[in-house]
């Protein structure tokens, strides 16, 4: 008998189609971290909407939850669909899936303004540092000096896309690695129980066009700069089946809005997640450095998502009855009344 | 003397940000309130304050809309525009002039009555002389005119919401205006004003409010917009009446409106949301469609409710932003790369404007795709004196959705799937509660069931499926209507505002012993009614306010070869409302 989730479901349904990216392409293992948080939450895959932009990293949505719907939108324009989808269903899990160029060049405007009015959606960037279906172009993420796969080095500097949204004020921004199985799923699992705009920036090494010597990109040179901010294990707020093994060491417990926590265990001392610019300051350090700082950078649990900003009704948009959305003829007359 | 009863054009030069639009609306309202039938046109420029504006009053018992070729009365209350207003006037014409403006009429064949407006409104009140500097005009003319001090009172009442010291101080500053004419003028001039019953019931109003209180009784859950003039005032309408219709006691809210950061954005939530199940809509004008192109594009391939309303205005960027045309008829109806076409509605009044306003979403969610509205600028933002509206006389139709229920007593269903054979088909909404509910959305590459598919037949197949679909619009948008019928071998064609001009055109024409039959297109694809209409007359002239004569070429292009040689075109347009007069000559000359 196969594995199966709270919910009773086994975690063959949290699967999708076969993927069609390269051989060891990084998206892949995110693909596979997703599902697993998916079911280890115990969410509904009918209540989850995947949505996505343009590019290597777009596709995915196909390749996981084959029972939810996914609407794979425009290139740069994933936040502005699921933004509409989030609220005009409240009950939905949005999860939006984006790239580097999808995220950082094309679609910035519309990252800065999803985060801003903190739409209710986890937003995962698989982040290679370049264009993979147009052939390996240079994305904004990319390092200034690394190199391309012909040698030529990048010049000019790099969006951070994280410190970035802790700067545009995004309440839960984490980074990850796709070679970091442990970090990454409960990072996820979290980022699934927080109530507004969560987001995941994702080094992904694309294993065709930039996962070669120079590049600070490539799965060698991450695995090797990747400095771990925490330990993370994520507490579901319903009893687990399966024991959940407490790790060593000084550990912080933060509750989620689901009532789950996430439990941040430091290695770096004296790291207070709940500070901006102590987040931003290290994110800036370790780049001098030539390090990825990974883990859950800044974490802010109290911030009003859009739907309490416009004090949304609870029953989702899409579902009210005529009655509810169609004024009736009385007020029609009240109201033509006053053009007399 | 002899006079002109009900039949007069006053135009009123003014400074841009001066308060002269409630001085204005305080005469249009009056004239309406004497039960007389009077358009009013704002001609405001790209600017907060300081610039030139105009706004154009017209009479007619005929409640002509469009304003007439020659202004009989002209109010001057700026000194830059002085000496153009004055030469614009015909011999005999009347002003009404500011004299404390420092300049002088310099010629003798005109009435002239030079009022000291600004000294006046200083002995009213010094405090709030620049406020009431211009209501002492409308004191002038309704004592030079004859308009009624109970229907201007009543105006007054409803400009300023019934708030007695507004109204007491304008009414003084009306009543200085007029004792200034009785004290120092004893000449008098033609063009009167007499009560008449032609406006009982009516209403005042604005296309845009029009337009949203439509969407309102469509049942609207979700707008997001950017702010683009003319189109603004739809959004801001529709956001007040929807805080008025549509919350709890404690605010709760039972729609969303999002300010979006362009367009792009606000065409991407329209879609979101479309998809997902609400009821959404966005309103912007040509340049915003120029942005929203990309996603529009995509709604006609991923098959995707939503509602466009474009108040056209001329562009683009800065080209004449506070002018009106029908400039986006082709551009809407094709919009997209890749073979594409909307359905379009036309509305050609505020009633209309309500009628589609609420009808685009029943259409949208029926047929599955993109429904743009295009109104424009003169019919969005200016003041039309028009009828009740008729309340929605069917329910809400949100089209062809599986249920959970549905789903249950189906063995399989594929999103793109023609069941009907009507080239539409099933959807689901994301969060259906059934295993198979789900589907994947994207652009053109799909199957019947919505896997992901590069053969090509399967593409083929789907673009056939989709022109059958939008082949069906045809016969179920609102049809053309024939206004006018007189039997007669000469067709006239039009849409939208334009027909404000047509029955001054027809009475115009009829003066001259030509008689025509009119019909009015209502929306995009054609109606076979249209080619009908063509076939049966001899000769048919299509008018539209546009240089490339946009809606005739669309005509023409799907049009038999016999059909084709019977269509004339009139396409003009300077940013103005279509003057009947030179409708009517291009007809003459072109029979």
């Amino acid at each position: 008998m196969s594995k199966e989730n709270i919910l009773g479901i086994p975690i063959q349904e949290y699967k999708g189609a076969k993927s069609t990216l390269c051989a060891g392409c990084g998206h892949d293992s995110i693909t596979d971290k997703i599902i697993k948080a998916c079911f280890n939450n115990g969410i509904k895959p009918n209540m989850v909407a995947k949505m996505s932009g343009i590019g290597c990293s777009s596709k995915t949505p196909a390749y996981f939850l084959s029972q939810s719907h996914g609407f794979n939108s425009v290139h740069g324009r994933m936040p502005s669909v699921s933004t509409g989808a989030a609220l005009a269903n409240r009950k939905l899990t949005i999860l939006g899936v984006s790239g580097d160029g999808d995220t950082a060049s094309i679609g910035i405007g519309q990252f800065v303004h999803c985060v801003r009015r903190n739409a209710p959606m986890v937003y995962i960037i698989e982040n290679n540092g370049v264009y993979g279906l147009t052939k390996g172009q240079f994305s904004a993420t990319a390092d200034e000096g690394s190199k391309s796969k012909r040698g030529i080095p990048n010049e000019i500097s790099p969006i951070d896309l994280s410190s970035l949204a802790i700067q545009l004020g995004c309440g839960f921004v984490g980074k990850s690695f796709s070679g970091a199985p442990k970090q990454l799923t409960p990072l996820i699992q979290a980022a699934l129980s927080y109530q507004g705009t969560a987001v995941i920036d994702v080094i992904s090494p694309c294993v065709t066009f930039n996962n070669h010597e120079g590049s600070t990109k490539s799965y060698n040179y991450v695995k090797e700069h990747d400095i771990e901010l925490q330990d993370l294990d994520y507490i579901p707020s319903y009893t687990p089946i399966e024991e959940i093994e407490i790790p060593q060491g000084e550990s912080t417990d933060v509750e989620l809005h689901d009532g789950s926590k996430i439990r941040l265990t430091a290695t770096k001392d004296d790291y207070d997640v709940h500070n901006k610019n102590e987040a931003i300051a290290a994110i800036n350090n370790s780049m001098q450095k030539g390090e990825h700082l990974t883990g859950l950078l800044y974490l802010d649990n109290l911030k009003k998502t859009l739907y309490e900003d416009l004090n949304l009704c609870q029953t989702p948009l899409a579902h009210l009855e005529e009655e509810r959305i169609r004024p009736a003829e009385t007020k029609l007359k009240e109201i033509m009344s006053r053009y007399k | 003397m002899k006079k002109t009863i009900n039949n007069v054009m006053v135009s009123v030069a003014t400074v841009n940000g001066s308060g002269s639009q409630s001085a204005n609306l305080i005469i249009h309202r009056s004239l309406f309130r004497m039960g007389l039938p009077v358009s009013g046109k704002n001609l405001f420029p790209s600017n907060i304050a300081g610039l030139p504006t105009w706004f154009l009053i017209r009479v007619t018992e005929e409640g002509y809309n469009a304003p007439a070729d020659e202004i009989n009365i002209s109010i001057l209350m700026n000194a830059e525009t002085w000496d153009d207003d004055l030469d614009k006037l015909k011999k005999g014409s009347v002003v009404i002039c500011n004299s404390d403006l420092g300049k002088k009429v310099e010629r003798d064949d005109l009435i002239v009555y030079e009022v000291p407006c600004s000294s006046i409104a200083r002995k009213v009140d010094t405090k709030l002389a620049k406020l009431i500097t211009n209501t002492v005009y409308v004191g002038v003319l309704a004592e030079v005119i004859g308009l009624e001090e109970e229907a201007i009172v009543d105006a007054l009442s409803h400009q300023f919401n019934r708030k007695q010291k507004a109204i007491d101080l304008n009414l003084k500053a009306i009543g200085e205006g007029r004792k200034y004419i009785q004290e120092n003028y004893k000449k008098d001039q033609p063009w009167k004003v007499e009560r008449r019953d032609l406006t009982k019931n009516k209403m005042i109003i604005e296309g845009n409010q029009a337009g949203a209180l439509g969407s309102v009784f469509g049942g609207v859950t979700f707008l997001s917009w950017y702010p683009i003039t003319p189109s603004s005032s739809l959004a801001e309408n529709l956001i007040s009446y929807l805080k008025e219709t549509r919350e709890y006691v404690d605010g709760v809210k039972t729609y969303a409106v999002v300010q979006a950061e362009d367009e792009l954005a606000a065409a991407g939530m329209v879609f979101g949301a479309g998809w997902a199940g609400s009821r959404s809509m966005t309103t912007t004008s040509g340049a915003g469609i120029s942005l929203m192109t990309e996603f529009i594009g995509l709604g006609y391939y991923a098959e995707i409710p939503g509602v466009f309303w474009n108040i056209q205005r001329v562009g683009p960027s800065t080209g004449l932003p506070t002018r009106t045309q029908q400039s986006d008829i082709n551009f809407c109806y094709k919009l997209g790369h890749g073979d594409s076409t909307h359905p379009v509605l036309l509305p050609a009044t505020p009633s209309e404007c309500f009628e589609f306003g609420w009808k685009s979403f029943d259409i949208t969610e029926r047929f599955q795709t993109p429904v743009f509205v295009l109104s424009d600028l003169d019919l969005g933002m200016n003041p039309w004196i028009v009828d009740d509206f008729k309340y929605p006389d069917k329910p809400l139709d949100r089209g062809k959705i599986l249920k959970k229920e549905d789903l249950e007593k189906l063995e399989s269903w594929g999103r793109y799937r023609d069941v009907d054979g009507d080239g539409i088909g099933y959807r689901t909404l994301p969060g259906t509660d059934h295993k198979n509910a789900s589907y994947f959305t994207r652009g053109s590459g799909h199957d019947e069931n919505a896997a992901y598919t590069e053969d090509n037949e399967a593409y083929a197949r789907n673009m056939k499926r989709l022109a059958k679909k939008h082949e069906g619009l045809r016969s179920k948008l609102p049809q053309p209507i024939i206004e006018h019928s007189t039997n007669s071998e000469i067709g006239l064609v039009s849409f939208g505002t334009v027909h404000a001009s047509m029955q001054e055109t027809i009475d115009l024409l009829e003066k001259e012993k030509i008689k025509v039959d009119y019909l009015r297109i209502k929306s995009l694809p054609l109606s076979s009614k249209v080619h009908d209409f063509i076939k049966k007359h001899k000769k048919s002239f299509v008018i539209e306010q546009n240089r490339d004569a946009q809606m005739f070429n669309l005509i023409k292009e799907e049009s038999t070869a016999e059909n084709i040689k019977k269509l004339c075109s009139y396409a003009y347009s300077d940013g103005m409302p279509l003057s009947a007069s030179k409708i009517t000559k291009n007809i003459k000359e072109n029979l």
